[in-house]
C-alpha cells in the first residue's frame, strides 16, 4: 500500500526531506575511516599518516614478520576449535528451545544464553582472567579457546534458532505421514534444510573469534598471541603503515566471512518462499 | 513426571542432552568466573599482584574513601570523577549516535524492499569487524599530521605546521564510542521504525499534522522500544569501553573499562578491579531491569492502542 | 555426526598433546618493547635451530602483573635488578643449575659477578644496563637538561609537549632525586611531597606511555619525554638528530637488566642455551649495536660498531650519580601505589 501512495507526484509528508542526504552523510562516517585505514596501508613512506607514494612494500613486509605469521595461524587455530564447538552446542541448543514444547527452565535457558552477549567484554575478560589463574589452568592456546568458545554460542545461536522458527515443522509432520520414525524425519528432513543456518552460526561465530580483542588480551599467556593483540603492540610500538597493512587484512577476512554469512542467509529466506 | 507412554521421558532426556553442553559451558566458564571474581573482589590484595586468601571489603570502600598516604581515611573523589566520565561520555555517546543513526533508520525502513536488506547489510559490515583496528583508524585520522589535519590544511582551515589537536582528549574518545557502537544502535531503531504503520502517519497527515507532529507524536511513541533498546545496546558497552580511552585518549583519561584492565596490568590490584567489575555488572543489570519494564510498559500501550483502532 | 564427533575429539586430543609437549627446540622470549633485534635471535637460531618466539611488555610491572596472573609458559623474562629480587621473594623464578659453569660465564665482568640481587648467581645473567631520565629536541627546546627541574616543572613552551612514563617506578625515583629523599621512602610525608610534585607535573603532561617513544618525540607530539639513554641514543641514529638526553645534577636512575627463568618454563635446556648464548662478547655486542646500552661483558667493545663508540647520549658525566633501584617492601611499595594511583587518575 505504501508503494501505491509513493507513485503520486506529491512527496508524502512523512519522506522527510534531507533525510536522505543524512542517510549518505551516515554512511560515509561508517565507511570513510575504514576506506582511509585502506588507503593509508599503501602508503610508501614510513610515517602512516603522511602520504608520500603508493606502494606495496608494507604488505611484502607482512610476508617476511614470522611473528605475524604466528599470531594469525593462532587466531585461526583457536577460531577453527571455538566456532564449531559453540555451533554444534548451539544448534543442540536451539533445537530444543524452539522444537522441545514448554519445559521449566526454557527461561533460565534464555538468559544463559544471551548472557555472554549482555556482560561488558572487559568484566568478562577479568573474570576469565582471575579464573585460570586462581585455578592455576595453564594449558596456553587451550584457555583462549575456551574463553573464545563461551562468547561464541549465542552468535552461533541467533541465526540457527531464527532458521529453526522459519522452517515449516509441517515438513517433519509430513514425513512421519510417510512412515519415517522421528530421527529419520530429523535426519534426512530436518538436518538438511537446518544446514544453511547452521553454516551461517558457524560464519559468525567464526568471525567473532577472529575479531575478538580484548579477552585474548587478558587471558593470552605464551605464545597464545592472536592477530588482534599483536596489531595492538604494533600500534603501541610506533605506527607505520604495516599496521595498516595487517589491519586491512583482517578487515577483508572479516568482511569475505560477513558477506558469506549474508549469501547463504539470503539464499535461505528466498528457499523459505519456494519451499 | 512419567507418562502412559514412555514418549516424555525420553524427551525430557532429549531436552537434557540437548541442553546440557551449553549449560556447562557457559556454566563453568562464564557464571564460575564471575561468582570468583565477586569473591576475589572481597579480599585481600597483594601488594606484589594477585591476592591473600582474606576477607576484606576494603577494595569496595577504596571506589569512595581511600587510605591517604598518611593512612587517614578521607573521602576521595578521584574514582568518582572516573565513574562521572563514564557516564557523560556513555551518555553522549549514545546520543550523539541517535542524532546520527536516526534519520537513516528511518530513512532506510522506507525504502524498497530489496535495497532495504542490502542497506541493512552495509551497516552490520562494520560491527563483524575487528574493533581495534577500527579504533585505529581514528588514531590515523586525528593523530598529529593525520588525515584530519592534512584535510584541514588542504581547505585552510589550520595552518600547514599546525594541528587540530584533537587526539588524547575527552572528544577523541567520544567520536571513537559513537563510531564503535553506532550499528548496535541503527538496528534497534531500524527494526522499531519497520514495524511501524504507515497509515499511522497517513491518518496523521489527514489531521493537518506538520512534520515535527508527526515525528513527536507518532514516530517517536512508536519507535520508543526501538530508541530505548539501542541506547541500552550503545550505553553499557561505552560505559565498559577500554579501546576508545587508550588509543584516543592517551592514558591520561580513564575510563571504567581502562580502569579495571589497569589493576590487572602496572597497578596489580586484583580486588579494586574485580570490584568495579562488579560495579559495571550492576549497572548493565540495572539498565537491563529498566529496558525490560520498559518494553512490557510499550507492549501494553501498544496493545491499548489496537483496541482502539480495531475496538 | 558420529565420525565427525570422533575425528575432532581426536584433532582436539592430538593439539592437546603437542601443545603440552612442546618439544625442546623451542623458546618462549618475553621481553621488553624493542629490545630484542631480530638479528640476534636469527643468529641464535642458526646457531643452536631452537625456534624462537617474542612477546613484549612495556615495564617492569607489567611484566610482575602477568607473572602474578598464572601467564606460565615463557622460558626467559628481563626484569630490572629490583625485580628480580621482587620475583625470587614472590616465588615467581626458577633455579638455573650451573650457571657459574656456563662456557659464556667467564667473558662477564668481575664486577657484575654474584650481585647484589642474586648473590649466589642462582636466577639470573646479565643483559644490559642504563640509566633513566628525560629526553629533549635540542632544536626546539631551550634549556639544556641541567637540572630535573626542567622535567618536573617544565616551562610554559614546554608545557603539554611533555610525556611520561607509564609506570611508577623510574618516574617516582626521578622525583626523589630531585626532592632529594631516599628511593622506597616509607615515610608518608616525604611521599606526600613526591606526590605534590607529580600532580604539578600533571598539568603539563601530554600523554603517559612507555611505548612508542622515539615515535612520539619525531612526530613532534611532544618535545620533552622520559627516556632511557639507550632507547634515546636509538633515536638520534633513527634521524632524531638533536634528541639529547638529560644527565640533571641531580643524578639518573640506573638500572641493571637480567635473563631469568620464570618458574612454569618448559623448555629450560633452550633457557640456558639463550642465556649462556648472550654473554658471549660477539653476541652482546650485537644487542648493543641495537639497542645502545653499555653491558657487563669488557670484550665486546673489540665488536662494537663506530655508532656506538660515539653514542654521545649513553656517555655518563662523571659528576652525575646514578642511582640504582631497589626493591622496596610492602610498605614503600603500598605507598608508591597510593602515589601513582592518585597521579593516574
Amino acid at each position: 500500500m505504501a508503494s501505491n501512495l509513493r507513485k503520486s507526484k506529491f512527496r508524502p509528508i512523512w519522506d522527510f526531506p534531507g533525510f536522505g542526504g543524512l542517510t549518505v552523510g551516515f554512511f560515509a562516517f561508517l565507511y570513510v575511516p575504514i576506506l582511509v585505514l585502506v588507503a593509508y596501508s599503501f602508503n610508501g613512506s614510513k610515517f602512516a599518516m603522511v602520504w608520500s607514494e603508493f606502494s606495496w612494500r608494507w604488505y611484502l613486509k607482512l610476508l617476511e614478520n614470522d611473528d605475524i605469521h604466528s599470531a594469525a595461524i593462532n587466531s585461526l587455530i583457536v577460531a577453527f576449535f571455538a566456532a564449531p564447538a559453540a555451533t554444534i552446542m548451539a544448534t543442540l541448543a536451539a533445537l530444543v528451545m524452539v522444537r522441545g514444547g514448554p519445559f521449566r527452565s526454557r527461561a533460565f535457558t534464555a538468559g544463559l544464553i544471551t548472557l555472554p552477549l549482555m556482560v561488558p567484554e572487559i568484566v568478562t575478560a577479568v573474570a576469565t582472567l582471575i579464573f585460570f589463574a586462581l585455578l592455576n589452568i595453564n594449558l596456553g592456546l587451550i584457555n583462549i579457546i575456551l574463553a573464545h568458545t563461551v562468547f561464541c554460542i549465542p552468535f552461533a545461536y541467533m541465526p540457527i534458532r531464527a532458521a529453526l522458527e522459519a522452517m515449516d515443522p509441517g515438513l517433519e509432520v509430513a514425513a512421519q505421514d510417510l512412515y519415517a520414525d522421528r530421527w529419520d524425519a530429523f535426519r534426512h528432513v530436518t538436518l538438511p534444510l537446518l544446514t544453511p543456518g547452521i553454516m551461517s552460526g558457524f560464519m559468525l561465530a567464526f568471525v567473532i573469534s577472529i575479531d575478538d580483542f580484548i579477552i585474548t588480551l587478558m587471558v593470552a599467556g605464551a605464545g597464545s598471541t592472536t592477530l588482534p593483540v599483536y596489531i595492538y603492540s604494533m600500534i603501541r610500538t610506533g605506527v607505520t603503515p604495516e599496521v595498516n597493512a595487517v589491519s586491512t587484512l583482517l578487515l577483508a577476512v572479516s568482511v569475505i566471512l560477513v558477506s558469506v554469512y549474508w549469501l547463504l542467509s539470503s539464499a535461505n529466506r528466498k528457499g523459505e518462499a519456494i519451499g | 513426571m512419567t507418562n502412559a507412554t514412555g514418549k516424555s521421558m525420553s524427551l525430557n532426556r532429549l531436552r537434557l542432552f540437548g541442553l546440557l553442553p551449553t549449560w556447562i559451558t557457559i556454566g563453568v566458564l562464564m557464571i564460575g568466573p564471575l561468582l570468583i571474581m565477586a569473591a576475589v573482589s572481597l579480599m585481600e590484595a597483594n601488594v606484589y599482584g594477585g591476592v591473600h586468601l582474606r576477607f576484606d571489603v576494603s577494595s569496595y570502600v577504596q571506589i569512595l574513601f581511600d587510605k591517604n598516604l598518611f593512612d587517614e581515611t578521607e573521602f576521595n573523589p578521584a574514582y568518582l570523577i572516573i565513574i562521572l566520565r563514564s557516564f557523560m561520555l556513555a551518555l553522549g555517546a549514545t546520543i550523539l549516535a541517535l542524532l546520527i543513526g536516526f534519520p537513516a533508520a528511518y530513512y532506510i525502513a522506507r525504502q524498497p524492499d530489496h535495497r532495504k536488506n542490502l542497506l541493512v547489510f552495509l551497516i552490520t559490515i562494520p560491527f563483524w569487524t575487528n574493533l581495534l583496528v577500527r579504533t585505529f583508524a581514528w588514531v590515523i585520522i586525528l593523530g598529529r599530521g593525520g588525515f584530519m589535519d592534512q584535510v584541514g590544511s588542504f581547505l585552510n582551515i589550520i595552518g600547514p605546521d599546525e594541528s587540530i589537536n584533537l587526539m588524547y582528549t575527552n572528544t577523541a574518545i567520544l567520536i571513537g564510542l559513537v563510531y564503535s557502537y553506532l550499528p548496535l544502535m541503527v538496528l534497534p531503531l531500524y527494526s522499531s521504525m519497520e514495524k511501524m504503520d504507515v497509515r499511522l502517519l497517513e491518518a496523521g497527515a489527514d489531521l493537518y499534522a506538520n512534520r515535527f507532529e508527526l515525528i513527536r507524536r507518532i514516530i517517536l511513541p512508536l519507535t520508543m522500544p526501538g530508541i530505548i533498546g539501542g541506547s541500552i545496546l550503545v550505553f553499557v558497552p561505552c560505559l565498559g569501553a577500554f579501546i576508545a580511552p587508550d588509543l584516543l585518549g592517551g592514558g591520561k583519561k580513564l575510563m571504567l573499562g581502562s580502569l579495571v584492565q589497569l589493576q590487572f596490568a602496572t597497578s596489580r590490584n586484583w580486588p579494586f578491579g574485580a570490584a568495579i567489575a562488579m560495579m559495571l555488572l550492576a549497572i548493565v543489570v540495572i539498565a537491563l531491569m529498566l529496558n525490560a519494564r520498559a518494553a512490557r510498559r510499550h507492549a501494553a500501550y501498544e496493545q491499548g492502542g489496537a483496541e482502539v483502532t480495531h475496538g | 555426526m558420529k565420525k565427525l564427533a570422533k575425528s575432532m575429539v581426536l584433532a582436539i586430543g592430538s593439539f592437546a598433546v603437542a601443545a603440552s609437549a612442546q618439544a625442546s627446540g623451542k623458546l618462549n622470549l618475553y621481553n621488553w618493547t624493542d629490545y630484542t633485534p631480530t638479528e640476534l635471535i636469527e643468529k641464535f637460531e642458526k646457531e643452536t635451530g631452537i625456534e624462537v618466539t617474542l612477546d613484549t611488555y612495556d615495564s617492569n610491572e607489567t611484566l610482575l602483573a602477568k607473572l602474578q596472573s598464572g601467564a606460565t609458559g615463557y622460558d626467559i623474562v628481563v626484569p630490572s635488578q629490583h625485580f628480580v629480587d621482587i620475583m625470587v621473594k614472590e616465588g615467581l623464578l626458577m633455579k638455573v643449575e650451573g650457571i657459574a659453569d656456563m662456557p659464556n660465564y667467564k667473558y662477564v665482568d668481575e664486577r657484575f659477578r654474584n650481585p647484589p640481587w642474586d648473590p649466589n648467581q642462582a636466577y639470573s645473567t646479565p643483559y644490559q644496563m642504563g640509566s633513566a631520565s628525560f629526553a629533549y629536541r635540542a632544536n626546539s627546546y631551550d634549556g639544556n637538561g641541567s637540572s630535573l627541574k626542567e622535567f618536573f616543572e617544565p616551562s610554559a613552551a614546554t608545557c603539554n609537549k611533555l610525556a611520561v612514563f607509564k609506570s611508577p617506578d623510574e618516574v617516582i625515583n626521578m622525583a626523589h632525586l630531585y626532592l632529594g629523599s631516599d628511593f622506597c621512602s616509607e615515610d608518608p610525608k616525604e611521599m606526600q611531597a613526591v606526590l605534590d610534585v607529580m600532580m604539578k607535573q600533571k598539568e603539563c603532561v601530554k600523554v603517559y606511555s612507555s611505548e612508542g617513544i622515539n615515535d612520539r618525540l619525531k612526530g613532534g607530539d611532544v618535545v620533552m619525554h622520559a627516556h632511557w639513554d639507550g632507547y634515546s641514543q636509538v633515536g638520534v641514529w633513527e634521524g632524531i638528530d638533536d634528541l639529547t638526553y638529560a644527565y640533571p645534577k641531580e643524578g639518573v636512575v640506573g638500572w641493571f637488566d637480567s635473563l631469568v627463568v620464570p618458574n612454569g618454563a618448559q623448555n629450560v635446556e633452550s633457557a640456558k642455551a639463550f642465556m649462556n648464548f648472550l654473554m658471549h662478547p660477539e653476541n652482546m655486542a650485537l644487542l648493543s649495536n641495537f639497542a645502545a646500552y653499555a653491558n657487563a661483558i669488557p670484550e665486546s667493545v673489540n665488536y662494537l660498531s663506530d655508532d656506538m663508540k660515539n653514542a654521545k647520549n649513553i656517555q655518563v658525566p662523571a659528576d652525575v650519580p646514578v642511582k640504582f633501584g631497589q626493591a622496596c617492601n610492602a610498605k614503600a611499595q603500598g605507598l608508591i601505589d597510593k602515589v601513582w594511583t592518585r597521579v593516574m587518575q
